[in-house]
């Protein structure tokens, strides 16, 4: 049987950005907190031999292994949920630093729309412009409320960037300035600008300069080697929390990190988390770590899959709408693109560092009209220069060959002549989309897996068509000699990388009945308990989620300091 | 345009048959060998020899263009395959050149070839296009069947093995391969072609320390400058042309 080790304050699930800084708030108020990351360790030493392609960016190098666990996939009910076998659509991370170590850096806030997208939606169009099983909800937190949360974020992280002409109020400029602006960078602003819209250089992790942040925490700037999604950054100027809040955690003395130590059950009395059991994966032994909260940070599907099988919160039933657990999920729409080749200009395609970008947000959120459109929300539209490896990117004209003497030459001769600008589609929330557990398929241990059941709507075609379009027409407008738009949505398939921006199955919200956690990610049915992440959005924004998770993060701390000194609902 | 005729003499002699017997590593000090091995050598090949013991002393001291896994008659399809894929053009090196099949033949000795790092328990079922890979068969195996299938293909259609064929009849049995056009057993031709073409793109731009870009060649080609400290200098500069470094420079350190 399970080992019972001693009681600790706070036991953390995963040890990426949301445990990381939980673990580095509570320690620093003098709470002791274990946290149990089922993968390996990780040192900025071990960056070493970063720069290879075929070991990370290919082979996924620093993503669990799916030999071990998976989620299964179907695109509707009717349809049979099969494994995802081998690495598709999303990317799943592990270890210390979790998806932290290897994003790109890319860094937003969402827009004020976004917190209260249904009723701002209704308010505007009326109640007939959201679809009937479109089942977006408000946040319960709005964008006033959820500031000086990215604004501790930022600090901690350094964030580099401008103000976005065009997003929420700031209560500080950004901590550092923006990156460096390339020459795609510069021709992109100049056709935006010609086009009536309002760019600005996108917020990055990569810092811009030297920093100090408020914790003493100094890193060096990004060099712009071209090697940070997927990749961890040897010099730590990507923000990681490898560099940044886990040393600021261990320098207290209160904060014990245990790896290779993977969680199966949240431990649960009927009113409470009373700690969890996990798995020594080197040595097969079984550990309970009871705990006065138990704070659950693993990924979307980590989070909504160890609910399920501990038997906590209510499973979501797609047929009545009723129940929490599971229910909507969502994700990113990226199709909507363009390219454009250049058949006289080139550029240094290779360089570049994973937030390094031109933005406009003029088709974002709800910053234009949507009354004679078919969709809501709409997204960014961004010009990255993240470093373009040579495996990952042969963009070839349309009308190309795949293979043979006419692609190689092609491939060969735009690799630096070629610039992507690509919509970041917002993703609704559906009835019919929603995480639960497979019947068939299972992990190492004989669990079921997580079965996803997604598929593209109507909307998401209407959306995609219009951000392709006006992503073809910056792209004229940069002088590209051929520009290739790629409109057309089809179905969601999970073979093809999209997006690591999986969203929803323990959403936030105001109301107990219709979400999971209120606006600390505390579990509304289990007040001990909180859950972080992605998986607390009701519905994915038109950027990247890795900011909010962080304001999140900041905001869950402050609410569990809450609840060691008082207990009881935070709301 | 002046540039690609600059370079042709230079790759015209890259890209001869001759480099087929070095990369091959079928010649032991200039002399070739006979039996099995020496079957695969075609006449032409074998008055060659001359010429090859110039090559060979520069392979004999690539450790890495041996066999982990592949037949050499596999290794030989693989080798005619990935160049019609690949092929050696005016820009530079193909596929043969680059030892991507060297490439190829090591990653399917280990972790990709298995599929260890992939989930692999059944039940097993078709699937629908977009749930992916849902075969219960690894790499090793798919390459089995596919370069067998290459070989049937070619001698149902041509009488000859695809190693004989012409480029022109080459590249037609590759397309029905791609295509999806040849039944073969316990997977299909449009898979193992995917696998085959990914492969062979990833031999071709690989850190070399995989055993392909062989000389950095691939990187050359495309102006990728691999692994680089910084691009602090030329970030926000106009296009600029930085010759690569491997791994193995920071691994010196």
């Amino acid at each position: 049987m399970a080992t019972v080790l001693p009681k600790t304050d706070v036991v953390i699930i995963g040890v990426g950005w949301g445990g990381g800084i939980i673990a580095s708030e509570l320690t620093k108020q003098g709470k002791k907190v274990v946290g149990l990351e089922r993968g390996k360790g990780r040192k900025l030493e071990d960056y070493f031999m970063m720069h290879d392609e075929l070991r990370f960016g290919i082979r996924h190098g620093m993503m669990q292994n799916l030999s071990k666990e998976t989620i299964t996939f179907r695109n509707n009910e009717g349809m049979r949920a099969l494994p995802m076998r081998e690495y598709g659509s999303f990317l799943l991370g592990v270890g210390l630093g979790g998806s932290g170590t290897h994003w790109n850096g890319q860094n937003f806030r969402f827009l004020p729309y976004d917190f209260e997208m249904r009723s701002k939606t209704i308010e505007k169009y009326g109640e007939d412009k959201i679809p009937a099983d479109m089942t977006i909800q408000d946040w319960g937190i709005t964008y006033d409320e959820i500031e000086p949360y990215y604004d501790m974020w930022e600090k901690m992280a350094g964030i580099s960037g401008e103000d976005n002409p065009l997003g929420g109020p700031r209560s500080n400029p950004y901590p550092t300035g923006p990156q460096k602006k390339t020459v795609a960078m510069e021709l992109f602003t100049e056709a935006t600008k010609n086009l009536g819209y309002h760019p600005y250089v996108q917020p990055s992790a990569n810092l811009s300069e030297n920093y100090t942040n408020p914790d003493g925490i100094s890193r060096v700037a990004c060099q712009y080697c071209g090697f940070c999604e997927r990749f961890g950054c040897e010099y730590g100027a990507k923000a990681d929390p490898l560099v940044t809040v886990l040393p600021v955690a261990n320098e207290t003395g209160n904060f014990e990190v245990r790896t290779n130590a993977e969680v199966r059950r949240i431990l649960y009395d009927g009113t409470k988390a009373t700690g969890v059991l996990y798995i020594d994966l080197e040595t097969g032994e079984e550990f309970e770590q009871p705990a006065d909260v138990v704070v659950s940070t693993g990924y979307v599907f980590t989070n909504v899959r160890l609910l399920l099988l501990s038997g906590i919160g209510r499973p979501y039933d797609p047929t009545t709408g009723k129940g929490v657990i599971g229910k909507n999920y969502a994700y990113q729409i990226r199709k909507g693109a363009a390219t454009g080749y250049f058949d006289n200009k080139k550029f240094n395609n290779f360089a570049g560092s994973g937030g390094l970008g031109m933005i406009i947000d003029d088709f974002n959120g709800d910053n234009f009209d949507h009354s004679d459109l078919d969709f809501i929300h709409g997204g960014m539209i961004i010009l990255g220069q993240t470093g373009l490896r040579p495996i990952a990117n042969n963009s070839v004209p349309s009308g190309t060959p795949s293979w043979g003497a006419e692609f190689k030459d092609a491939s060969i001769k735009y690799s630096n002549a070629y610039l992507s600008v690509k919509g970041e589609g917002a993703s609704m929330a559906y009835r019919q989309h929603f995480i639960d557990l497979d019947p068939t398929y299972t992990d190492d241990f004989g669990d079921p897996l997580a079965r996803i059941t997604f598929d593209f709507e109507e909307q998401d075609r209407q959306l995609t068509k219009f951000m392709a379009e006006k992503c073809g027409a910056i792209l004229k407008e940069m002088g590209a000699d051929h520009v290739d738009i790629s409109g057309d949505l089809g179905p969601y398939n999970v073979a093809e990388y999209q997006s690591t921006h999986n969203t929803g199955g323990v959403i936030m919200g105001a109301d107990p009945e219709t979400s999971a956690v209120n606006n600390y990610s505390q579990m509304w049915d289990v007040e001990n308990l909180f859950v972080v992440g992605a998986s607390s959005f009701p519905q994915n924004a038109g950027y990247n989620p890795t900011g909010t998770v962080g304001a999140l993060s900041y905001r869950a701390a402050e609410g569990i300091l809450k609840y060691l000194e008082k207990g009881g609902s935070l709301i | 345009m002046s540039d690609k005729n600059k370079n042709e003499p230079i790759l015209e002699k890259r890209s001869s048959r001759r480099t087929f017997i070095k990369n091959s590593g079928l010649t032991v000090g200039g002399v070739v060998i006979g039996g099995a091995l020496g079957s695969l050598l075609s006449k032409e090949e074998k008055t060659t020899t001359t010429e090859t013991h110039v090559h060979s002393e520069a392979t004999a001291s690539n450790a890495n263009v041996a066999l982990m896994y592949f037949t050499p008659e596999q290794l030989a399809v693989t080798v005619a395959a990935a160049e019609r894929i690949f092929p050696a053009d005016a820009n530079g090196p193909g596929a043969k050149d680059l030892l991507v099949a060297y490439y190829i033949d090591h990653q399917l000795a280990g972790t990709w070839g298995l599929r260890s790092n992939e989930y692999t328990k059944g039940p097993f079922f078709p699937g629908e296009p977009t749930q992916g890979y849902q075969g219960r068969l690894n790499r090793q195996e798919i390459f089995n069947i596919g370069l067998k299938g290459l070989q049937d293909h070619s001698v149902s259609t041509y009488n000859k093995k695809f190693t004989e064929l012409t480029e022109e009849e080459q590249d037609a049995v590759l397309t029905d391969f791609a295509d999806d056009k040849v039944p073969l057993k316990g997977t299909t031709s449009k898979i193992f072609f995917g696998i085959l073409r990914a492969g062979t793109i990833e031999g071709a731009y690989a850190d070399p320390l995989y055993g392909g870009n062989n000389g950095m060649e691939g990187w050359k080609m495309k102006n990728f400058p691999g692994h680089q400290m910084t691009f602090l200098d030329i970030i926000d500069k106009e296009f600029t042309v930085i010759e690569p470094l491997a791994l193995n420079s920071q691994h010196k350190h």
